[in-house]
């Protein structure tokens, strides 16, 4: 079994991101050993990208600060190697598919599986590519984690039915950043995904305060928020896990109660 | 890879977010059935013919000829397309596609400003709502194309991330369409970008080589033994390329921007410097460092300042069929100079990228011998950046 299944078994799971190397990496551990102490079921750690065309203005700029610091690939992988020592919950890739295809899809995922990274959250990967990755990410037993958009529609059931690890649901059109609303009907999509699949879902795009998280928690089995993180780390740099730390005990306690 | 399209031996695909997909999906099925439809075409067909201007000549240049003293060549000007570029051949067809589907409002990336001014002329034309994305950078290249754009209705935003050219002008537009998807149809500019659109750029300039071929028949009786373009994405070459893919006793040479030099960082020549990657929703050869990270690539041209190049060209080069040679700056800029003075026509300095590549290529050849170079452009937009390269402190 995957062990992202894990990252489901404490109630709602609460699942903060955060860019590699922003604004450096000794920072980046200490705020992944903060948000697993508080709470965290499950982290997403971008690797950075020149170009991220799913980010919105805020994870943009996090992208800018840790390549303009000169951290690569190799380097983030040194660092989950590290962190590995003590951090324990499931964590995942979110990156773009140039990075893995430009590494060499078979050597990053086998690195992938050697340093403890249980899956890929690929934006630009739709159902369409993932043969791309899916071979080897199989051959290691990492997990090539779904996407499901408001606009997906149709394609839900036949996404659904293939997905591994959870089902990474997109709450709004556009791209990551905070939002005041959520207008998507959430609620049948995740009719479809339950009718076509035990995976779990967690819904991110938008999410910022507790309150969003109560609501969007009560939906699915999870809660993702990137961007407004990355606004911690934008705000206080190099000391930012103390405040991290305390915003993601405050959501997960928000998942909780729904 | 069982469920992709739109490949192009290996290149290709529709590397987008899921929350595109179904867009891609709907205008794919749009497109696959008016391509057919008589009306549709006969509509095409009358605005490329009484607004657009088409079709366009096949100019026999003959004090270039006699100069350069070998191969005889002729011109096909795109630049005398309303618009002045050959940017309104695809845009005319995507419009009118747009308006069919019930779209109201049009996006568009640009780089020198000639598919953001082709894209607002067919807005206004059409009664449609235009927003054209294009890098800061740009913006001052370019400011005639900036007013043209505005005066023509529509929205110029400028875009200030990454580079602030061509590339990060295409990232902006594919996040705002992610934004506003049900009136809104994105309408890319070349032969790029996730399927079907490398396919439908490059069916609407086609138009190009299919005139070419009647054309140099008509003239000459025979094929010619060059076509020469330049490529940025590569919509103008695809489309002088096309019809003549089959026909193997032509030449196809694509003219890529070397900016500085291709043994510098400063270029944009993304076949003879770049390497096999994944970006703007397409596998392709690109511009990058070893980790993958898309390269801050440099051309005077604002044009082909691109750090990757259309899939079916990769796959054109990967097979042999079509070479593409570099052109530095100063090629260009002699170039553009060249044929002002030569032949009284001012090319796009893309365009000129070209006819560089024809002032080697035709001494080289015998006088029985022919080739066709494309002037995408007019130069108009060009001369106050070229009058500066010269040193001379011009502002329009």
């Amino acid at each position: 079994m995957s062990k992202i299944a894990e990252a489901f078994k404490n109630g709602k799971a609460f699942i903060p991101f955060i860019t590699c190397g922003d604004p450096d990496l000794d920072t980046t551990k200490l705020v992944v050993k903060e948000m697993a102490a508080n709470g965290a079921d499950l982290i997403e750690l971008g690797i950075p990208f020149s170009d991220p065309t799913a980010e919105g203005p805020v994870i943009q700029e996090a992208n800018i600060r840790a390549l303009s610091n000169g951290v690569t690939t190799d380097d983030v992988f040194a660092m989950v190697k590290d962190l590995r020592k003590e951090v324990t919950i499931p964590m995942v890739f979110m990156t773009y598919a140039n990075v893995i295809f430009s590494y060499g899809a078979e050597k990053f995922i086998s690195i992938c599986k050697e340093i403890g990274i249980d899956g890929l959250i690929l934006p630009d990967i739709p159902y369409e590519e993932k043969g791309e990755f899916l071979d080897v990410c199989e051959k290691y037993g990492v997990d090539l984690i779904s996407m499901v958009a408001p606009t997906s529609g149709d394609r839900i059931a036949m996404i659904a039915a293939e997905a591994k690890g959870f089902i990474y649901i997109v709450s709004s059109l556009g791209v990551t950043g905070v939002r005041s609303e959520i207008k998507t009907d959430i609620n049948s999509i995740v009719d479809i995904i339950r009718a076509n699949t035990d995976v779990p879902c967690a819904i991110g795009f938008g999410i910022s305060t507790p309150e969003q998280a109560k609501v969007m928690a009560a939906e699915a089995d999870g809660v993702i928020v990137g961007s407004a993180i990355v606004k911690l780390l934008e705000k206080y740099g190099k000391e930012a896990s103390k405040y991290v730390g305390e915003y993601v005990k405050s959501m997960k306690e928000a998942c909780h109660v729904s | 890879m069982t469920n992709t399209k739109g490949r192009f031996g290996i290149h290709g695909g529709q590397y987008i977010p899921e929350t595109l997909m179904n867009a891609v999906i709907e205008l794919e099925e749009a497109y696959d059935h008016y391509k057919n439809d008589p009306e549709f075409n006969r509509e095409l067909t009358e605005l490329l013919n009484e607004y657009a201007g088409r079709p366009s000549r096949l100019y026999y240049a003959e004090k270039m000829t006699k100069d350069l003293g070998g191969a005889k060549v002729y011109l096909k000007r795109e630049d005398l397309n309303h618009t002045g570029a050959h940017k309104i051949n695809n845009v005319l067809g995507q419009a009118l596609l747009a308006k069919k589907m019930g779209k109201t409002r049009l996006i568009a990336e640009t780089g020198a400003g000639q598919h953001g001014v082709a894209t607002a002329t067919a807005a206004a034309l059409m009664g449609m709502e235009c927003v054209v994305y294009m890098g800061e950078e740009d913006t001052k290249r370019q400011a005639l194309n900036v007013y043209r754009m505005k005066l023509l209705g529509a929205d110029v935003v400028p875009v200030k991330s990454g580079t602030a050219t061509l590339k990060d002008a295409v990232s902006e537009a594919m996040r705002e369409w992610t934004s506003r998807i049900s009136d809104t149809h994105y309408c890319l500019g070349s032969v790029m970008g996730p399927h079907p659109f490398p396919t439908i750029v490059r069916d609407f300039q086609a138009v190009i080589s299919k005139e070419i071929k009647e054309q140099i028949m008509e003239k000459e009786g025979r094929l010619p033994d060059a076509v020469i373009a330049c490529v940025g994405g590569g919509s103008n070459a695809i489309g002088s390329f096309y019809n003549f893919i089959e026909d193997e006793g032509v030449k196809l040479i694509g003219c890529e921007a070397a900016g500085r030099g291709i043994d510098t960082f400063e270029t944009a020549a993304t076949v003879n410097t770049g390497s096999l990657g994944i970006f703007h929703g397409m596998k392709s050869y690109f511009c990058q460092d070893k980790y993958g990270q898309i390269a801050p690539v440099y051309s005077i041209s604002a044009g082909l300042d691109y750090p990757g190049v259309g899939p079916e060209h990769a796959y054109l080069h990967d097979i042999g069929r079509a070479e593409y040679v570099p052109i530095t700056d100063d090629e260009a800029v002699e170039a553009f100079e060249y044929l002002a003075k030569t032949e009284g026509i001012i090319p796009a300095i893309e365009s000129a990228h070209a006819v560089a590549y024809a002032r080697k290529l035709a001494p080289t050849m015998d006088k029985d011998q022919i080739i066709v170079v494309t002037i995408s452009g007019r130069g108009d937009k060009d001369c106050a950046a070229i009058a500066r390269y010269r040193g001379e402190n011009i502002y329009e």
